[in-house]
Formats: structure tokens, sequence, C-alpha cells
């Protein structure tokens, strides 16, 4: 074969690869457009001040109002936030600090890893056993249990990956001034690597927001305000789920603006972590 | 070796070859104290042998240089001085290193030791906070002073390190944001803060543009007033210009260790002479 045939083929598989790949581009894009899109027209359609100032009507009015689903998945998610935030940033400083490449380290990396993929209904069925089955009942705090385990691997992951970015050179740095280690970490690792780690926590949160499935034996629903942690608490993937499948038209259009509201917010949090990530300081 | 510094070395050894050995400087600082004494000591990473029955004494008040090819072990006796290779299991070293009077390598209180021997390393170390900042966090770990003295501190700390004048308008400012020779001058300041006895250099220059070597070496002969000093250099010339005294390591070796003009210009071991002619490293 000549040396231009040579290169007249690698300009056609060039060439073809491209159009390949920017089709697949445009598919991927198509459709989230038109998620999104529809999310939009149907969601502003059933907006509605009442929204959050009224709480879920009963089936038979024509009345709009989601105010205790808003609060409700707030409480939700924040409680998470509190259980899992702490033990998912532990755990991976423990992994980046003290287990480096450690065989037990990378037992925990490997098992995190799984975690991270487990189906949300099995996380969901589990809460269900150690939690609601124990108490007897359903509760928020047991959805904010499995919501949490949702959120653990993500933060444990990204919190591994950007304390491993922050150069030995700079940990080695605070060693030789004397500090112990818990002042390296406090005040020097976890520093140079916090945009990372916030964006790492702000991933997970919005990973959770729209999980219905673990909500489904945790949290279940409400039909009234409550802000007992003990009871069954509205939320707004639960309730974006039984709307949607009522026949009222009114319940219908609430669901379409729950979960535009929900993409809304997921995306500010997408847009706010990846601003934070634009901050994210590799070593040199 | 590279073609740049093998270029450098030659221009450096042309004039001290021609020196009459008797003339070598600091032939007197011979008389000044011993600071560290290491004694037969071995290091190991796991299985490797990296320092092999190394003695060496480290006279204070003087700066000591460390040359070799890479992994001749001159980072490593480095890093055994203020016990960094704890931080890393496996690594560990034997024999004796006598630090005022008591074996460091025994020695219980790390903090102390480490607040005694500051360190500044190759790579730039700013801490991700303001300049103010990274002074003062070395200094909180010992002492809590207000902010009035504190204030002087880190001015007196930036002021040895011969960056006052160019920070003290933006000490509030990350310490990232300052350029590569005054973040290098800036974790001197840091190691200078804490009041140490001795300064370890890791190849503090191999990342500094010629400009901000020549600031670095030129405060080498203000500090070693008051502390002793001990480089680790890639670069010959640079030893052979700021240090009183020059060890040659090879394979973990101590081959040869003497007052750096005699070192330059009469080797007595073949295998130095080899080395900083460059036919070799």
């Amino acid at each position: 074969m000549s040396v231009y045939s040579v290169h007249a083929k690698r300009r056609v598989i060039d060439v073809a690869s491209k159009i390949l790949m920017g089709a697949a581009t445009l598919v991927g894009v198509f459709f989230l457009f038109w998620i999104l899109w529809t999310t939009l027209k149907f969601g502003l359609a059933g907006m509605h001040w009442s929204l959050f100032t009224q709480d879920t009507p009963p089936p038979g009015t024509d009345a709009f109002g989601l105010r205790n689903a808003f609060v409700g998945s707030l409480i939700l998610l924040g409680l998470s936030m509190l259980m899992g935030v702490p033990i998912g940033l532990m755990a991976g400083t423990w992994l980046a600090e003290y287990g480096f490449r450690s065989r037990t380290a990378n037992l925990v990396r490997f098992i995190n890893d799984i975690m991270l993929s487990a189906p949300s209904i099995e996380i969901g069925l589990f809460a269900y056993a150690i939690v609601v089955a124990p108490m007897g009942h359903f509760s928020a705090f047991a959805g904010s249990v499995a919501l949490a385990i949702l959120m653990i691997p993500i933060i444990v992951r990204t919190t591994d990956e950007m304390l491993s970015l922050v150069g030995s050179d700079m940990r080695e740095a605070a060693v030789a001034l004397g500090a112990p280690a818990w002042v390296v970490i406090t005040k020097v690792t976890w520093k140079a690597a916090r945009a990372g780690i916030l964006t790492g926590i702000l991933i997970g949160l919005a990973r959770i927001t729209g999980e219905t499935a673990p909500l489904l034996f945790t949290a279940l629903n409400n039909q009234f305000f409550s802000t007992n942690l003990f009871r069954p608490m509205a939320n707004i993937p639960m309730v974006i789920f039984e709307f949607a499948l009522s026949p009222y038209a009114n319940w219908q259009q609430m669901a379409w603006a729950a979960a535009f509201i929900a993409v809304a917010f997921v995306l500010v949090l997408s847009l706010v972590a990846r601003s934070f990530l634009g901050k994210v300081q590799v070593p040199k | 070796m590279t073609h740049e510094r093998e270029q450098g070395f030659r221009m450096a050894t042309v004039p001290i070859s021609i020196k009459p050995p008797e003339t070598a400087p600091s032939s007197s600082a011979a008389q000044l104290p011993v600071k560290i004494a290491a004694r037969d000591l071995n290091f190991y990473y796991g299985k490797f042998h990296a320092l092999k029955n190394v003695s060496v004494d480290i006279r204070q008040n003087c700066v000591t240089a460390f040359i070799g090819p890479s992994g001749c072990g001159k980072s490593t006796l480095l890093r055994v001085f203020n016990r960094m290779y704890d931080l890393y299991p496996g690594q560990r070293a034997e024999g004796e290193v006598i630090l005022d009077g008591e074996n460091i390598l025994n020695s219980r209180n790390i903090a102390q030791l480490r607040a005694k021997i500051g360190m500044v390393f190759q790579k730039l170390t700013p801490f991700p906070m303001s300049v103010y900042e990274n002074i003062a966090f070395g200094i909180r770990l010992y002492e809590k002073l207000r902010r009035p003295e504190m204030n002087e501190r880190v001015q007196q700390a930036l002021t040895k390190a011969g960056l006052w004048d160019e920070v003290k308008d933006k000490l509030h400012q990350s310490g990232i944001g300052l350029s590569g020779g005054q973040q290098q001058r800036l974790c001197i300041a840091r190691a200078l803060a804490v009041n140490p006895e001795v300064l370890l250099l890791d190849e503090p220059c191999s990342a500094l543009d010629p400009i901000s070597t020549a600031k670095i070496e030129e405060l080498l002969f203000e500090l070693k007033k008051a502390w002793t000093i001990v480089i680790v250099t890639h670069n010959m010339q640079q030893a052979a210009r700021v240090s009183d005294f020059t060890a040659f390591l090879l394979d973990g070796q101590l081959i040869e260790y003497r007052n750096t003009g005699t070192l330059f210009t009469t080797p007595s071991d073949p295998r130095t002479e080899a080395y900083i002619t460059g036919r070799f490293g």
C-alpha cells in the first residue's frame, strides 16, 4: 500500500468518526432539550403562587398547592446532608490521608464503587428493614437515612479523589513545620481541595433530589403539612409520582409544576457545582 | 545530566580550578561547632538500602551542600534530619543522628524536632491561604499571640526572607498569586517564622528562573549568619557558589566530604572527580 493511500484511508476514518461522534452528541442533546422543553411547557402552565402558600389539595377541588411537599423535601434533603456529608467526608478523608493504596483502602474503594451504582430501590428496602420495620411506621427520618446512604458514596469518591490531587509536597510542608496530622488535614489539605469537595457534596445533593424509589418505603407521603421527623412526610418526588398518575387535571398540572421546579433546582445546583469546579486548583 | 547543567558547571569550575586550595573559601569554618552529627546511618525504603553507613558532621552557621546523581540518597539523607520519613510506612532509619546531644532517630517529640529544623521543598508549596496566614500558620502551632505581636512576627519573617518589601501591600492576598521566586521565599519565611535552628533546603531553586535563583542564593549568605543550612542541589555550580562544605554521595554512600573549594578543585576520590567533571550523573 502506498503512502498516499494510507493517508487517504486515515482521512476517511477521521471524517467518518467525526460524523458519528457529532451524530451521537446530537441525539443526546436532542432528547435532553426535548425533556427540558416539555417540562418547561407543562410546568409553566401549572405555575401558580398558591403552589408555595397552600398544601396539596384533596381530590375533587380545583385548588393548587405544594407547600407541604416543598418543605418536606427541603427537610428530607437537609437531614440527609446532616447524616451523609460528615460520614462521606470523613470516609473520603480516611481513604486519601490514611488509607493511601493499602489493601483495606482499595477494598473500601471497591465497595464504595458498588454502592455508587446500587439500585436506589434496594437502598429504600434496606432503610425499610433497619428503620421503618423496627419503628413500626413510615417516617421522614427513614427517608433521610435512605437518601443519605445514596449520597455517601458520591461524597466519599469525590473527597478521596480531590484530596489525592493535593500534592504530597503540600502535606510534607505542613508536617515539616511540626503540624500534627489533624491540623494538616483540616487547615491545609481540606482547604486546598475545598472547591472539589464542595462540588462532590452538591453533585450528591443533586443526585438525591429526584429520588423517588427510596422514599416509597420510607418517608412515604403526607397529604398534610408536617414537620414531624418520625411521621410520614410530604415530598416532591412522591407528589409527582402520585399526582401524575391521578385522573384529576389540576393534580396532573401540579405534578408538571413540581417536576419543573425540581429540574430547575438540580440545574442551579449543577451550575453552582461547575462554578466551584472551575476554581479547583490542581497543584502543578 | 542535562546539557544546560553541564555547560553551567564548566563555566563555574574554570575560575575555581585556578585558585590554589589554601585560599579555598571557608577553610576556617572547620573550627565551627558541629550542629548535627550522623553516625553509621542506614536508611531503607522497604527492602531497598538507600543510605549505607553514612557519617557526616553538619557545622553550625555554615551552608552544607549534598550533591550526587539522581537516586544517590542526598534527599533521603536530608529527610532523615527532620524525620520526614515517619510519614511513610515501610521507610526506616538505623544508626545515630545527634542534634544537641540527642539521637533524633529515637526522639519522641517529633513536633519539637521539626520546630527546630525547618524545611523548604523543590515544589513551591504555599498553603491555599493568604500570604499573612501562610506565615501565621506555623507560629500558631506553638504560640498564642495577639494580633499586633503576630503582625510583627509575620513582618520579621518576611523581612528575613527578603520578601517584605515586595508583599507588604498584598499580605491578605492568596500566596498562590505570587511569582515562583516569591512563593519560594514565602516558604522560606514560613519556615523561619517558627524560629528553627537548622534550615533544610531540598533543591529549592530547581523550579525557579535564574534571577529568582540568584536572590535565594544571596539570601542563603545572609541566613547562615543565624542558621545552619543544609541544601540538596542537582546543580554543582550552585553548590560551588553557596556552600562552605560539600558532601558527594553515590549509590547511598558518602564518597567524599570536605570544604567546598577543596572538593571542587582537588577531589581525593576518582569517583568525585568523574562526577564533578561531568563524566556521569
